[in-house]
């Protein structure tokens, strides 16, 4: 009760000079500018020079950093309350789509007449946000039974996105869910009935996957039996990334992405021009650059105050990690090919501003750790 | 709430351990791929966008004697394109159809049917200003290779002797087809740079430069060539012949410096000509060649012995019987000596001279001469024409044979056989392309020769049968022959028209076979019909050569001192004639 009212007034109180109390966490601030550089940097390489596209990604850039700071501003109170509004919003608009979205073989957009809008990007967000509020009202670490609607919260929408169909999105939900339920403290045990679950439901789910789902995975499996096919992607890309070599082949000097081999070399398969043209260094200042702000995220989500802000900053900066790291697999030929961008350097709008609200939450986490507390 | 914080926090370290992990494993696996497996993905790299490509090379010029241009190839611009990537932009399939000239369906359907090839020809050897059009479309997927396409400047007039090439440049017919290797350069290869679609971004080595064809040098010269051409046609056109052909041949080295047939067809524009026209019949078509056979009989009963040329030789009136059949002069002479009798051109004298002669010793002398076997020509599909062996020949054949029957010649044939009456007993291989001469055959007593060619003068006089095969300001000799052609039944009312000769007989320096078949019109025989074009054509070429006249007015120096003084101080021999345009001295 105490602490609630003191919330209320502080948070009630109008500053006088908002910028006053502006405040974001450098660290983290630089190394999203940073990674935003070498996206220009690789997306001017890969896009064959293409300065329209670079400038339409710069906005998308600027409209990013302003999510991002205005989020940051944001006191998580309000978040907090909003999540389950934001939750249902989305799995209506995720239901919608399924009737009347469009995109080429698969429905995942929602055609709003100015913009179009893909409904699953807001649940990167929504479902994080959804099971840490749920959990936070548990005793924590929470029980087996404690766990279980949490678990239907999260397969819920994760099932609607995987009959659009997307599998890649679907997966990478599901693993963003599960990193807040990691993060509630659930017991080990449970997690290793899960993953046994999981290992038996495989069968079962491949009888579920589409056919061009199974040849994906098919592919990474052996992508030589059908090198013109659906080989294709992961041979040209690990033929990138292998000839890069130490150094690399240099700035705009890449010949597999340039001669058209490389499939969409400025959005998915980034990772591997930077592999091409800045070689074996490249690859590893890029991990670097990603590695520092996954761990200041890390240590930004930890000194949030209370489990909300602790399992939510956690699981948003875990999941930008997770797909760094399932993405430059993909790229290398570790993972089947999944449609998971290049966090932040990846062409796209849709992605670079989830994430950018992503750290924006984060450090609305940590800026209010000490008022909040 | 602290509680609950422990064990988040372990949970953070456990996870900041599986995050390292995972940056391990990226890093390792891309230590494997950029530098473990770096040398076989370049490979693999490399193999995917260095493409060995051909360098195209230019086939060989085809020249005249005088190094005028006979052939020539130019590049020209081929369109291909990648129907796929097209068809994803059919908003460019109906400018293109409209460059060029096609029906935008039947592109649309083109393409569509070709959907998944990589490749298709859209058009070859584009006209330049459509190349630059569709060049201009920038269509996507259309793409250029440059060709070359081959060019004959004269057209018709060359095109026998020359012949043609097909698709890629390859020699089909004549000197095309027979020097093919020389003219054909080696191309070169580059190693290339080339994107997924196959276009050619760079060339990064130059592996072998590109030889181009070598150059050939024919014997022709074109300007005899043209004139040859011109002379023919309109004795084809005044007499409505079927064919004719025309031999001009230096009696000193058998080099062809004219050869031309009608028929004939332009080689730029194969699809409007028929097979017939093709033929190089001067090489490639016999007949039986008739009275102008008659010199060589001579020399034959000459060299036995059997006449001289003032021999008086007995005509009987109303024909000569020989098994049954009856040889036939035009008019009855009466007795004639042996030089009258080749003026008047008299078969039944010279059926009975054929007669009176050794069989052997007469196919000897036709086959010293050339008849019967392969002038030897550097040209595909020569003739050698028919000269039967003389132990089969009966009476009436070897009868027949003195005034031309019996045996099949080419006019190439003739102007090599009359080539040795001219020079004096040597005999030439004819060729069509310059090249270090070879050392003739001598065949026959220069005496001899000495003795035909006087009398041969006598047929080109106002009493022979060859009047109008004479030359203004040169002395000719020549025959005319007139034959019938043989058919399935006999005989029939078509005529072979000749007339070959060689000028100045004083001392001779060109030969010329003139042969036109079936000439519809009233004329038929040779010294109407073929004669007027030797005397037409020779005129020019004589003059042209700049030879030196041996046949001047009796009082050409007092009309020439007056006019132009200068020029007798100069050369007299060559001052009579005006002055012929730069050919050979």
């Amino acid at each position: 009760m105490m602490s609630r009212a003191l919330e209320q007034s502080r948070g009630g109180r109008l500053p006088q000079r908002w910028w006053a109390q502006f405040r974001v966490d450098g660290w983290l601030l630089a190394g999203v500018l940073l990674l935003m550089a070498a996206g220009l940097l690789a997306i001017y390489s890969a896009s064959e020079q293409n300065l329209a596209l670079l400038y339409r990604q710069l906005i998308r850039y600027g409209i990013a950093l302003l999510v991002m700071l205005t989020l940051s501003q944001l006191h998580p109170r309000y978040l907090r309350i909003w999540s389950p509004w934001f939750y249902a919003g989305m799995l209506l608009l995720l239901g919608l789509v399924l009737v009347v979205g469009s995109g080429t073989g698969a429905s995942r957009w929602l055609d709003l007449g100015v913009l179009r809008f893909q409904p699953a990007e807001s649940s990167k967000l929504a479902v994080p946000m959804m099971l840490a509020w749920t959990l936070s009202r548990l005793q924590l670490p929470p029980g087996l039974f404690s766990v279980l609607p949490a678990l239907l919260l999260l397969l819920l929408p994760c099932a609607l996105i995987a009959v659009q169909p997307d599998l890649g999105t679907a997966i990478m939900i599901a693993g963003s869910g599960l990193l807040v339920l990691f993060f509630s403290g659930i017991a080990w045990r449970y997690m290793l009935a899960a993953a046994l679950t999981g290992v038996a439901a495989v069968p079962v789910v491949w009888s579920l996957l589409h056919e061009y789902q199974r040849n994906r995975v098919r592919t990474f499996l052996d992508p030589e039996s059908d090198p013109l096919g659906q080989g294709w992607n992961i041979i040209q890309s690990m033929t990138a990334v292998g000839s890069g070599g130490w150094h690399g082949k240099g700035w705009l000097q890449g010949t597999q992405s340039h001669l058209e081999f490389l499939p969409e070399p400025h959005t998915d398969f980034i990772m591997a021009v930077i592999a091409e043209e800045f070689g074996w260094f490249g690859v590893a200042l890029m991990l670097l650059l990603y590695a520092g702000i996954t761990l200041r995220g890390l240590y930004l989500a930890a000194q949030g105050r209370d489990s909300f802000a602790r399992m939510l900053g956690s699981a948003l900066i875990m999941t930008f990690f997770f797909y760094v790291v399932v993405n430059t697999a993909m790229v290398s030929g570790l993972l089947p090919v999944v449609g998971v961008p290049l966090p932040m350097v990846s062409y796209g709008g849709s992605s670079a501003v989830t994430l950018a609200a992503g750290f924006g939450i984060l450090l609305s986490l940590y800026k209010h750790r000490k008022i909040w507390s | 709430m602290s509680a609950a914080a422990q064990p988040s926090a372990r949970r953070l370290l456990v996870f900041a351990l599986c995050f390292l992990l995972c940056m391990v494993a990226l890093l390792a696996k891309a230590i494997n791929l950029q530098v473990t497996q770096k040398d076989f993905l370049q490979d693999q790299g490399e193999a995917r966008y260095l493409r060995e490509a051909p360098i195209p090379t230019t086939r060989g010029e085809i020249l005249d004697r005088n190094g005028e241009v006979l052939a020539v190839s130019t590049p020209v611009e081929s369109v291909w394109v990648v129907p796929r990537e097209l068809l994803k932009h059919p908003g460019y399939i109906k400018p293109l159809a409209d460059i060029l000239e096609g029906d935008e369906e039947k592109l649309q359907l083109t393409l569509a049917e070709r959907r998944d090839r990589e490749f298709y020809w859209l058009r070859r050897r584009l006209l330049p200003g459509m190349a630059e059009q569709v060049r201009q479309l920038d269509a996507p997927g259309v793409n250029f290779r440059r060709e070359y396409r081959r060019f004959y400047p004269d057209g018709a007039v060359t095109a026998h002797i020359i012949g043609h090439t097909g698709t890629g440049d390859v020699g089909l017919t004549g000197l095309e087809y027979m020097y093919d290797d020389k003219l054909t350069g080696k191309p070169g290869r580059k190693l290339v740079i080339k994107d997924r679609l196959g276009r050619s971004v760079e060339e990064v080595k130059l592996l072998q430069p590109a030889e181009p064809g070598e150059t050939l040098q024919l014997t022709i010269d074109r300007r005899l060539q043209y004139m040859a051409y011109e002379e023919l046609q309109r004795a084809m056109l005044e007499h409505a012949a079927e064919s004719a052909s025309l031999v001009l041949m230096d009696v000193h080295s058998g080099e062809v410096l004219a050869m031309v047939n009608h028929p004939s067809y332009n080689p730029n524009n194969l699809e409007e000509s028929r097979v017939l026209q093709r033929y190089n019949r001067a090489i490639t078509h016999v007949s039986e060649p008739g009275s102008v056979i008659k010199p060589f009989i001579m020399l034959a009963a000459l060299q036995a012995g059997a006449v001289k040329p003032q021999t008086v030789l007995d005509i009987p009136a109303g024909g000569y019987n020989v098994s049954g059949h009856r040889i036939t002069d035009t008019h009855y002479y009466g007795p004639l000596t042996a030089t009258r009798v080749l003026t008047k051109s008299s078969n039944i004298a010279m059926a009975r001279l054929a007669q009176q002669l050794d069989s052997g010793h007469l196919h000897e002398v036709l086959t010293r001469f050339g008849f019967g076997s392969l002038t030897g020509v550097v040209f595909p599909g020569e003739s050698a024409g028919v000269l039967r062996q003389p132990e089969r020949w009966r009476a009436l054949e070897q009868a027949t044979l003195g005034y031309g029957y019996g045996l099949s010649v080419t006019t190439l044939q003739l102007a090599q056989a009359y080539s040795v009456l001219a020079n004096g007993g040597l005999l030439y291989r004819p060729s069509l392309v310059m090249s270090t001469p070879e050392p003739p055959a001598s065949v026959v007593d220069p005496a001899l020769t000495r003795s035909i060619t006087a009398m041969l003068e006598t047929v080109v006089t106002e009493d022979g049968t060859g009047t109008l095969a004479a030359v203004p300001m040169y002395r000719v000799a020549g025959k005319t022959g007139t034959a019938h052609i043989a058919s399935v039944n006999g005989y029939s009312n078509d005529y072979i028209s000749s007339f070959i000769g060689y000028a100045p007989a004083s001392q001779p320096r060109l030969v010329c076979a003139v042969v036109i078949h079936k000439p519809r019109n009233t004329d038929y025989y040779g010294g109407l019909v073929a004669a007027p074009v030797f005397s037409r054509f020779m005129t020019d070429a004589l003059r042209l050569l700049n030879i030196p006249p041996d046949r001047l007015p009796e009082n050409w120096q007092a009309g020439m001192a007056a006019a132009t003084p200068a020029a007798i101080s100069g050369a007299p021999v060559s001052g009579g004639q005006p002055s012929a345009s730069g050919g050979q001295p």
